[in-house]
């Protein structure tokens, strides 16, 4: 057996490895719905904007960065299947319909504004647009029932999941505006402050019917952990931050607002994890329940997982900075300033 | 002995289940049919990206140290071109790897540990790499310096070869699995690592990137020298695309011969590791001494679906097959096709595998017929072969296609060779509606994608002629009849 980085093959690196690769993968879930989010979020505020300079300012925003926000989306996908594949299978076989109906909404979001610049001609501009404005929409819905579905274990078509792809939709739309309303002249921020102010309002009232609903119906056994403490410290950080972010955008400080509203993703995220943990698939038709000891690969794999793809993590986070720092000035119709 | 059963007669004859006035097919064949379409939508834009890429790269350099016009136009009118495919390459992207899930969950548990590795650093360390360095190199002309400019057009394009690396690591373990011991886990049998690098760089593992890294320039060299012959015959004087034309044809001049020897040892490799794919790529059905068979042209209708010795009209080597096979031994046994349970699709292998052969030939002559005008300097001169070239623009696509089903579909019925079935691999939870209703989708929108990839690039052809100034002469068109030789051939 040749093993070239003497890797322990039999013991994982550091006793806690399973856990530290399923919070790894929560991060890659909050880096995605918060980078993508705001993609997703330009894209159903698209659909607010009648006047032609408005839209490309807003295309001008999305066209550098959406790309490599999406990857975060495979990277999550891939180290859960390098690390829990059974996960990963399950996730995606017991919600079919769902994933392979968000990964065509992705589609649609993707090539709407690529295609768009192609031609001048009206109506192929409109169907572009829609295809932009729909994917952006459908997407983060399919993309909350699916995240419902894995951890309420009620299925696709249950109130608790359709609320989580609410949640993501409205939460979608709060970042996109504070993203917007930071990074575009005056008269665009202040109606993207508007438009951020009730998507807040929005994302707060679903999240408290969620939050009912998930009680009273004990879905998936996730009524106690709601009501424990790390559990209410979440929800209620995302109180905090969802007013603490209309009061700020009133003041105009779209910097720090952006920061905030970036932050309800997160919390989400965390939410998802807090509710799994230590379970990390719920028992359902497809099988019994999978914890995070169970269901992870044999140490020499994840070992090898680690060594060679925590380095390269880092440098991704790096390259992410040079890209924002690049694309950092205020956006125009014809591109980024300087 | 049992008679050989085909593959995919289960499937066919399965294959309609009338539920009301809907048909619906079955989760297998629907799964598979689903996968083979979308897979060979997405490779025709990944290849496109990692043939484009050392073009774009090429473009970018020159266009910087000389500051050309006419590199300009190449690099921009190329870099619009790879913009596109790769969106495309990327929103087909993520359905194959979520197809894994969704239709091959028996795939991902049992192998999960062998490929998610691979695909999660194909994901950090070449994804990543690609969208965000393309991201500089479509926006930020003005903004980086000349230096970053031209890393961020390596780095894209090494982005590409990367990708292709670590997802034909996955397919060529697919193939020759090893470094791996089956164990079992929560009450299922699962693959465990055991032996990283034998697992990474298993036996098929540089063939395969060599094949189809060529494969990809090769075909997006025919593509280039294609809209470049088109823009040469209606504007006879656009210096820009004469110097694409050049460029394109040398590079084939080098890639179509190694191709053919290269494929021609690969064959031998997979003769070796995979006598039963072999056995259908040469239509052998019984154990004993093989020929091989150089060409093939059907003598009967039959022959389409059923090619075997007696239908076709072959040019064989009498017993190269054993001679191959056993490396040196005319008259050593090759196991035929009837020796096995179950058998891939032959007429499909079969017919497959001398498209990618002849058209590979084909490409070799275009090459050296291209090398022998610009030798005698009337490359963009002569009628007759940017004739030939516009037509052969999309036969590279043909011929990587028809090489993945040879590959994918003679491995049939294993998709882990050796260790698991397709049947075993489809989800079980996954009913023919769903099935039905995802490949109906699937159909229907990369159609569409395909269609739009087209007309873009069709578009983009016909602004580069307005601004090169060409005039529209409706009846000029390049597939008219074919002259007799004329004063400028
Ligand atoms: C432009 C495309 C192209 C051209 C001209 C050729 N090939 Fe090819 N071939 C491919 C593109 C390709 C590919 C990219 O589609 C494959 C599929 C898997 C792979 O590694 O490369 C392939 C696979 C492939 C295989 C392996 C099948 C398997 O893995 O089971 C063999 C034996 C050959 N080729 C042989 C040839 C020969 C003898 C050629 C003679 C000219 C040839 N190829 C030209
Ligand atoms: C390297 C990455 C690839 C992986 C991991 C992979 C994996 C698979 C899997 C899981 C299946 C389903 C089982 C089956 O029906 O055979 C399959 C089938 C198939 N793949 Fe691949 N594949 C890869 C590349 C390709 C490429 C590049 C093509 C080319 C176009 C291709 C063409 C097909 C086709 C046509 C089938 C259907 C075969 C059949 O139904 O008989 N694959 N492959
Ligand atoms: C079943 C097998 C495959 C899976 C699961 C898969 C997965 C993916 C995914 C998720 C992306 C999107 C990346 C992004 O967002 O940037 C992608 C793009 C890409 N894939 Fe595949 N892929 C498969 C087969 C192949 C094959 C066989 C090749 C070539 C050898 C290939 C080469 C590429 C390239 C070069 C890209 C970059 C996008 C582009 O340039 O068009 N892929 N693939």
């Amino acid at each position: 057996m040749t093993n070239p980085l003497l890797l322990p093959v039999d013991t994982y690196l550091v006793d806690s490895l399973p856990e530290i690769w399923f919070g790894v993968i929560m991060f890659a879930l909050a880096m995605y719905i918060v980078l993508d989010g705001f993609d997703f979020g330009i894209g159903m505020l698209y659909a607010t904007r009648e006047d032609d300079h408005d839209r490309e300012t807003l295309l001008a925003a999305f066209g550098p960065i959406w790309d490599a926000n999406e990857v975060w989306l495979i990277a999550f996908g891939t180290m859960l299947l390098a690390a829990f594949p059974d996960v990963y299978s399950r996730l995606l076989a017991d919600n079919y319909l769902i994933a392979l109906g968000f990964v065509l909404a992705l589609l649609f979001r993707g090539v709407g504004p690529e295609l768009r610049e192609q031609r001048e001609d009206e109506s192929w501009q409109r169907a572009c647009d829609w295809s932009f404005v729909g994917g952006s929409a459908l997407a983060p819905f399919l993309f909350g029932v699916l995240a419902g579905s894995w951890v309420f274990s009620v299925g696709a078509v249950s109130l608790p999941a359709i609320l989580t792809g609410v949640g993501l939709v409205a939460v979608s739309a709060v970042t996109g505006a504070a993203f917007l309303a930071a990074k575009t002249g005056p008269a665009l921020a202040g109606e993207m402050r508007d438009l951020g102010i009730l998507a807040t309002v929005a994302y707060l009232a679903g999240v408290v019917v969620l939050l009912a609903v998930v009680i009273v119906t004990d879905a998936g056994g996730t009524a106690g952990t709601i009501l424990s403490i790390p559990g209410i410290a979440i929800v209620g950080l995302s109180v905090v931050a969802g007013l603490g972010g209309i009061v700020l955008a009133l003041r105009d400080s779209y910097r720090a607002w952006l920061v905030s509203a970036l932050a309800l993703p997160t919390l989400l995220s965390a939410l998802v994890a807090l509710l799994l943990y230590p379970a990390i698939y719920p028992a359902t038709a497809s099988g019994a329940e999978l914890t995070v000891e169970t269901a992870v690969v044999s140490p020499l794999a994840l070992n090898l997982t680690t060594v060679l793809g925590f380095p390269v993590l880092v440098v991704v986070l790096w390259y992410f900075k040079f890209l924002y720092g690049v694309f950092s000035g205020p956006i125009e119709a014809e591109g980024y300033g300087a | 002995m049992q008679p050989p059963t085909h593959f995919l007669d289960g499937a066919l004859g399965a294959a309609a289940m009338l539920d009301g006035t809907v048909l619906f097919l079955p989760a297998e064949f629907a799964s598979r049919v689903q996968f083979g379409w979308t897979i060979s939508v997405h490779i025709l834009f990944a290849a496109l990206s990692i043939g484009l890429a050392p073009f774009i790269i090429y473009f970018t350099w020159k266009d910087i140290r000389t500051g050309s016009e006419r590199y300009a136009r190449l690099r921009s009118f190329w870099l619009k071109v790879f913009a596109v495919g790769f969106v495309m390459g990327t929103v087909t992207g993520i359905p194959m790897s979520f197809q894994f899930g969704t239709n091959f969950p028996g795939f991902s548990a049992l192998a999960g540990e062998l490929i998610g590795g691979p695909l999660a650093f194909e994901a950090k360390m070449a994804f990543f790499l690609e969208a965000v360095f393309l991201g500089v190199l479509l926006f930020g002309r003005e903004k980086v310096s000349d230096r970053t400019y031209f890393l961020s057009s390596v780095l894209t394009g090494f982005g590409a070869w990367l990708s292709g690396f670590w997802i034909l690591v996955v397919n060529a373990w697919m193939q020759t699995p090893q470094g791996y011991e089956m164990i079992t886990r929560n009450g299922m049998e699962v693959a465990k690592l055991t032996d990283p690098i034998a697992a990474f760089f298993t036996p098929r593992m540089t063939w395969m990137y060599v094949h189809m890294i060529n494969a990809s320039v090769i075909s997006v060299a025919l593509l280039v020298a294609g809209v470049a012959a088109y823009i040469v015959w209606k504007k006879r004087d656009a210096k820009a695309w004469h110097t694409a034309l050049k460029i394109a044809v040398l590079l084939l001049i080098v890639a179509a011969p190694l191709q053919a020897v290269h494929g021609d040892a690969y064959g031998r490799h997979v003769e070796d590791t995979q006598p039963q794919k072999f056995a259908a790529m040469e239509a052998h059905y019984e154990t004993g001494t093989a020929d091989l068979h150089l060409f093939a042209i059907p003598t009967s209708p039959d022959a389409i679906m059923n090619p075997s010795e007696e239908n076709l009209f072959a040019i064989s080597l009498p017993r190269v097959g054993s001679f191959l096979a056993s490396g040196g031994d005319f008259d050593a046994v090759v196991k035929g096709l009837d020796e096995y349970e179950q058998n891939p699709p032959v007429p499909l292998v079969f017919w497959s595998f001398r498209i990618m052969v002849g058209l590979g030939f084909l490409f070799i002559g275009l090459a050296f017929w291209g090398g022998y005008l610009i030798y005698r300097d009337r490359l963009s001169d002569s009628s007759l072969y940017l004739r030939a070239m516009i037509a052969a623009s999309p036969l590279g696509y043909a011929a990587l296609l028809t090489g993945w089903y040879v590959t994918e579909i003679g491995r049939q019925p294993w998709v882990v060779q050796g260790e698991l079935k397709t049947g075993e691999a489809v989800s079980s939870t996954l009913s023919s509606t769903e099935a039905t209703l995802s490949l109906a989708a699937f159909v229907v929108i990369y159609i569409g994608l395909v269609v739009a990839a087209l007309y873009t690039l069709r578009w983009l052809i016909e602004d580069e002629l307005d601004e090169l100034g060409a005039e529209p002469a409706p009846d000029d068109h390049w597939y008219g009849p074919i002259p007799g030789v004329t004063s400028d051939d």
